[in-house]
């Protein structure tokens, strides 16, 4: 399937690139829609291998690139389910998005996310397991999950500890405090900073630039650079359900979900 | 260095700017959530365009229930 249409994200072929855009309101929050299109995408990926060389997310949503995982429906379902069946679901979604994730960050294709505005949680750690980000100067990453008393849960810590060193990594989680795309970059986060609204047209330019070289031999190198830590991932995967069966947990998504509050993404 | 007065005079041309308001209608003591009717994820905006106009970091945790522009601006005085 070298184009897709879907309800969160579609999905062409344009000069050798596979390009994806993110278009789930209100800010492709990662629930049952967006993850289903991700496994689309998943499932199509060895096709597009042999027909593009390399793929760039990017979304169209004006409020950023990905808000992360979508709290909303996450708290509906559980209230509609046992909790035996709550921490199996939740088990279920997290060995599908660590698949696609696992999926995109093994691809041979060189993979760009093009951040734009907020870019946090889930979103951040999609963006993670693509090979380089590119950030519009206004984009803004942060891991808020130890507020609700989680951990990110879609391969974050692992990735985050791949790309940057342990003092940033334990800033970004303890703190869940937002960056902006310099300190992203100069934390070894970002790959390239680009001005506002350029974050597209840098990652075109910079995928063009990756087209010049041998396929197999970029493959190689990519495999070499950026080893994918699927011990830990596995290990995040079940601290993610020992702590998401605590009842604090319900009580902190049921605060975010029912806040009036003016500011709900200031940590 | 500049002045907090100079600080918060630069905080409110950046605000009028990104929320094409008339500066004329801005005040240090305003409450810019209510006066540029603006969400969390605009505040952070404006957060990202201050951190990058005065080439400082301040994290989202130091203006948690801030909601003044000359608070705001102290905040960043204290990083300049």
């Amino acid at each position: 399937m070298t184009e897709h249409r879907g309800k969160a994200l579609s999905w062409s072929i344009v000069n050798g690139v596979v390009e994806v855009e993110l278009h789930l309101a209100p800010c492709n929050e990662i629930g049952t829609a967006m993850l289903a299109d991700l496994e689309r995408i998943q499932h199509a990926l060895p096709e597009l291998e042999q027909r593009a060389g390399a793929l760039i997310l990017y979304s169209s949503r004006k409020e950023g690139f990905s808000a992360g995982a979508d709290l909303r429906e996450l708290y509906a379902g559980s209230l509609r389910t046992s909790e035996r069946e709550r921490l199996a679901g939740v088990r279920d979604f997290l060995t599908r998005i660590h698949g696609v994730l696992n999926a995109l960050d093994a691809s041979p294709l060189t993979t760009i996310a093009a951040v734009q505005g907020v870019c946090f949680g889930g979103g951040f750690e999609l963006a993670l397991a693509c090979d380089l980000i590119v950030a519009d100067k206004m984009a803004r990453f942060a891991f808020p999950e130890l507020r609700l008393g989680l951990i990110p849960g879609f391969g974050g810590i692992p990735r985050l500890r791949r790309d940057a060193g342990n003092g940033v990594v334990r800033d970004l989680l303890l703190t869940g405090r937002s960056i902006n795309a310099t300190k992203a970059q100069s934390a070894g986060l970002v790959s390239q900073v680009a001005g506002e609204g350029e974050a597209l047209r840098v990652a075109r330019a910079t995928a063009a630039q990756t087209l010049k070289f041998d396929r197999a031999t970029s493959a190689a190198a990519k495999r070499f650079a950026k080893p994918i830590p699927l011990e830990e991932l596995r290990r995040e995967i079940d601290l993610f359900c020992e702590l998401f069966a605590r009842p604090a947990v319900m009580e902190g998504l049921r605060k975010f979900v029912e806040s009036t509050d003016a500011h709900p993404y200031l940590p | 260095m500049p002045t907090l007065e100079q600080t918060t005079d630069e905080v409110l041309n950046l605000a009028a700017s990104h929320f094409k308001v008339p500066r004329a209608e801005l005040s240090p003591a305003d409450d810019f959530y209510r006066k540029l009717g603006i969400d969390s994820l605009q505040a952070l905006e404006l957060l990202t365009r201050l951190e990058n106009h005065f080439g400082v970091e301040l994290p989202d945790y130091e203006v948690q229930g801030v909601s003044d522009f000359q608070t705001l601006a102290s905040r960043i005085q204290a990083r300049l």
